[in-house]
């Protein structure tokens, strides 16, 4: 099998402004909705108390919300959760009241109801804990996009590590954005997604740059402009480019389909960012390469330095 | 070109044989065990229990399936969980409190692996079950605390050097003691200065007053808050074992925390009831005159509580009114055992005192005989008086009786808190996660499936696309899965449910090297390259781009580990370490395959990587 027969190289960057203008108009969408709606943040962040408990026949959830209420939570959030036997109950923090005490509360008055309601897991996060972990998160995006630019110019050079992280970023907004526009709840987990696929999609650009590298220093390709090196690059691992991304995603649906709720949304984080990433690792970072201004001699330096005390015959 | 000379064959092999080693426990599943853990620094897990244990299990007609001995406990393996409860309640009763009777998996694999290190993976509480809480340690109340025992300490000593004073008192964060005339400060400050060498002192003259301000100095105030620290996390560990938890694990989290898991807790209600009782516990005198005089005790519940009282209600309902001056904390207190009085049979406390505890209990109750002396617990900030038992006589030794007004549930609670030592400071639940044992199992389960399904997918995909090479490709994939499990096992690092989806995502990237590697060749071969030409080609171009590619993921994954907490960090850890694997496996591993096969093969015309497209052919038809 052969899937990717392309005769001639594709002029990418012939239409590279229409890619900036899909690109610009999906980031200002997400940003326009992280500051208008803003993100549904899990109870990681916020603080507060999930629970999730498990009847032995389809719950009731609106004798669930009357226990609750007698227990003075009126704001509580409670909906199924994978099956209709599966209840997950959201408890907003509350002063005074500890977890221990809360979960143990809330569990003895759904015993009222139904003796066999069977309690699963119970996460509680105090709010300078959630503040922390936000803020810790925050620390890592930062610490790993100045880690990648960092290496990316060492490897390569500085305006290789621009163009990657910026189309990477973009990613990570995008993906954010999908989370705030859909109101999906981010998580610890989703939070881990965005920063694996940050550094995931990275290897994208990691590729194509190397190719382009390559075809610098390539003597036959001598003649060929900055355009069309990149174009050239970019049709020559888009084989490779398909098929690897395909294999991780394959990875990734049989988490979003067999993972349950827990992986859910952080299957749903990495799908995004996989998509997301080969369009913008390929067709975002190589067009702001573009416009750097990256020439032959930012990286045909000579591809072999000759050892001292080597002779120059070589058999 | 492609041949790897014979030691590379060899390592290649000879980690795939460490690989497979070090996985095998993985597989042979848990038994049900007991685990038999003495309680008191001064019994040992020695033969002798062995033997002890093993001839309880004989009289009580259960045969363990095995029974040995570890470094700190006696372990008892049985046939299923039934057999496994019975055994815990007999040995429960025979052994009695002062060993910890705890239920147990153990790894079911064979002695040889265990003899060299290879055990399961090391499973997180959401997959085994458990609780885990973060604890934050009030600092602030431990200085007030011990702000308070030095108050005590500095009139003490004032005293008995009959150095006069006016009055001492707490002045915010430090304490400011008076005097009336100068030369009497100076004398009292050498005093404080000599004893108290904790304190920064500090003299203030104003209207007509001399005083003293003491702070604690700041080193004295760090040491003061690691002491408080570690005396907790000892409390915890007691109150822990009074539960009977196979492998808790208590420790330190930054300045003031402490992080308790309690992997395999059935019972979370209970767990979280003993640990959740962050008490501390003191003994002060009750005021007794100002107590029997009803207006007094009107005026305190309205606010107008009397000069150096405070007021607290029992148990039973009824206000007390308690001096300030704390007579001994709960750090006093060795044991406490639940009983009867001798006399009247009623339930009662007993109580065992250390030495500077009992010398203080034995001058107070013989100054006291007749009155009233209060046990306080305090949780979060909040003080009850669990009992107040009169005084009947002067009580040297250190052996403590309360009886009366007490239930055997009651009396049963007070001494498990009493036992359980006090904290030197209270604490705070700030972070809880609680798994059920069912959803741990699930959650194994859920994990394990979509790897497996994805991995299959994978495989499929590859072997039609790539025919012999995809086969290679997988090959070396599931050597990937087997180095990770196997570093995994080795390093006993936690595997989470964000661990195991790091599994599956690290297959499916791991797999992007096979795929370039396999394109590349595909390339050359369609530039005209012989076979041999394109395999040496594609391996060694696609070297340096699979590198680059690992190691942005590798920057991701190490501030992820670095910055991420529990379940987060375990994904880390994954992702990290099958980066790693990965570089090894993709590579080398189908490397040597390819060379095996190929490599020796001279006039090599075709190789199967599936059809290779040329634009000319197509051009042609």
């Amino acid at each position: 099998m052969e899937w990717f027969r392309i005769k001639r190289d594709i002029p990418f960057m012939r239409h590279a402004l229409i890619f900036n203008v899909i690109s610009l108009v999906t980031f200002l969408i997400a940003v326009g909705s992280l500051a208008t709606r803003g993100l549904n943040l899990g109870v990681d962040f916020t603080g507060g108390t999930v629970m999730e408990v498990a009847y032995a026949e389809a719950a009731d959830l609106g004798k669930i919300r009357e226990s609750l209420a007698r227990l003075g939570f009126t704001d509580a959030s409670v909906q199924n959760f994978g099956t209709s036997r599966d209840v997950l109950i959201r408890l907003p923090l509350k002063q005074g009241v500890s977890s221990a005490k809360l979960s143990e509360q809330v569990i003895q008055e759904l015993q009222k109801e139904d003796t066999r309601v069977e309690m699963r897991r119970v996460e509680f996060v105090g709010p300078q804990v959630g503040r922390e972990l936000l803020e810790n998160g925050a620390l890592a995006l930062l610490f790993v996009s100045l880690g990648i630019v960092a290496y990316l110019a060492f490897r390569f050079e500085w305006k290789f590590g621009v163009a990657t992280i910026i189309a990477n970023l973009h990613d990570t907004v995008i993906i954010v954005g999908c989370f705030s526009i859909f109101q999906w709840e981010f998580s610890l987990p989703v939070l881990a997604a965005v920063l694996a696929i940050l550094g995931y999609s990275v290897n994208e650009s990691v590729v194509v740059f190397d190719r382009v590298r390559e075809t610098f220093r390539n003597r036959k390709m001598r003649n060929l402009t900055v355009a069309q090196i990149l174009d050239h690059a970019i049709t020559a691992t888009m084989s490779r480019t398909m098929i690897t991304h395909g294999c991780t995603q394959i990875m990734v649906c049989a988490m979003l389909i067999f993972g349950g709720e827990t992986l859910y949304y952080f299957a749903l984080a990495l799908t995004i960012g996989i998509l997301f990433g080969i369009y913008s690792s390929v067709l975002v970072a190589s067009p702001i390469v573009m416009y750097l201004g990256v020439s032959r001699e930012d990286l045909a330096r000579p591809e072999v330095q000759k050892k001292p005390g080597e002779s120059g015959a070589v058999v | 070109m492609n041949r790897y000379s014979l030691w590379q064959y060899l390592l290649i092999a000879a980690t795939l044989v460490v690989g497979l080693l070090y996985t095998l426990p993985n597989f042979f599943g848990e038994v049900p065990a007991v685990q038999i853990q003495p309680h008191r620094v001064t019994l040992k897990a020695d033969s002798a229990l062995l033997g002890r244990v093993e001839d309880i299990l004989k009289k009580g007609n259960i045969a363990p399936a095995g029974l040995f001995l570890d470094a700190a406990s006696v372990k008892a393996r049985f046939a299923d969980t039934d057999t496994q409860i019975r055994a815990k309640d007999l040995l429960q009763s025979q052994l009695g409190e002062d060993y910890v009777i705890a239920l147990n998996l153990l790894p079911n694999s064979p002695r040889w692996l265990a003899s060299i290190g290879a055990l399961p993976m090391y499973l997180g509480l959401d997959l085994r079950g458990g609780v885990y809480f973060l604890l934050q340690v009030d600092m602030k109340a431990a200085i007030a605390k011990k702000m308070e025992a030095t108050l005590n300490d500095v009139r003490s000593n004032l005293r008995e050097k009959r150095i006069q004073y006016s009055g001492v008192a707490r002045e915010g964060q430090g304490i400011a003691v008076r005097f009336r005339e100068q030369p009497m400060r100076e004398k009292g400050l050498q005093e404080i200065s000599r004893a108290l060498p904790d304190l920064d002192l500090r003299t203030v003259d104003d209207a007509g007053e001399f005083r003293i301000v003491a702070t604690l100095k700041p080193e004295a105030q760090k040491k003061t808050q690691d002491f408080a620290l570690q005396q907790n996390i000892t409390t915890l560990r007691n109150r822990v074992n009074e539960l009977g938890v196979a492998e808790p694990i208590i420790q330190q989290q930054g300045a003031d925390r402490v992080v308790v898991q309690l992997p395999g807790v059935q019972d979370t209600a209970k767990a979280k009831d003993i640990l959740g009782r962050t008490a501390t516990l003191e003994v002060r005198m009750v005021d007794d005159e100002a107590t029997g005089n009803p207006a007094v005790i009107q005026a305190a519940l309205a606010g107008q509580v009397p000069f150096g009282d405070e007021i607290y209600v029992e148990r039973g309902g009824a206000p007390v009114l308690v001096r300030k001056q704390v007579v001994l904390t709960g750090d006093r207190i060795n044991d406490a055992q639940p009983g009867f009085d001798n006399q009247t049979g009623e339930p009662a406390v007993h109580i065992n005192l250390d030495g500077a505890g009992a010398r203080i209990f034995h001058q107070v109750t013989r100054e006291n005989v007749g009155k009233r002396m209060a046990i306080l617990l305090f949780e979060k900030g909040k003080g009850e008086v669990v009992t107040a038992p009169v005084i009947r006589s002067e009580i040297p030794g250190g052996r403590v009786q309360i009886s009366g007004r007490m239930t055997t549930q009651e009396a049963h609670d007070v001494a498990l808190l009493l036992r359980a030592g006090a904290l030197a400071a209270p604490m705070e639940i700030i972070e809880e996660r609680t798994v059920g044992p069912s959803l741990g199992a699930e959650n194994i389960r859920i994990g394990f499936q979509s790897t497996w399904y994805g991995f299959a997918a994978i495989a499929v995909f590859m072997i039609a696309y790539y025919m012999l090479f995809g086969v290679f490709s997988i090959i070396a994939l599931s050597a990937n899965v087997l180095f990770l499990i196997a570093l995994l096992s080795m390093l006993q690092a936690t595997l989470t449910l964000p661990g195991m989806a790091g599994i599956a995502l690290t297959i499916g990237m791991a797999i992007d090297a096979n795929v370039l590697i396999n394109e590349r060749v595909r390339e050359e071969l369609r530039n005209g390259n012989t076979p041999q030409a394109a395999i040496h080609a594609g391996y060694d171009r696609a070297w340096g781009t699979i590198l680059d590619s690992n190691i942005t993921t590798l920057i991701a994954g190490v501030f992820l580990f670095l910055l991420g907490s529990g379940p987060v960090k375990g994904f880390a850890v994954v992702l990290c370490l099958g980066i790693l694997t990965s570089q090894f496996s993709s590579v080398m591993v189908s490397r040597a395959m390819v060379n095996l096969y190929y490599g020796g093969q001279r006039r090599l015309e075709k190789i199967s990587i599936g059809q290779i497209w040329r634009p000319q052919a197509a051009t042609k038809v």
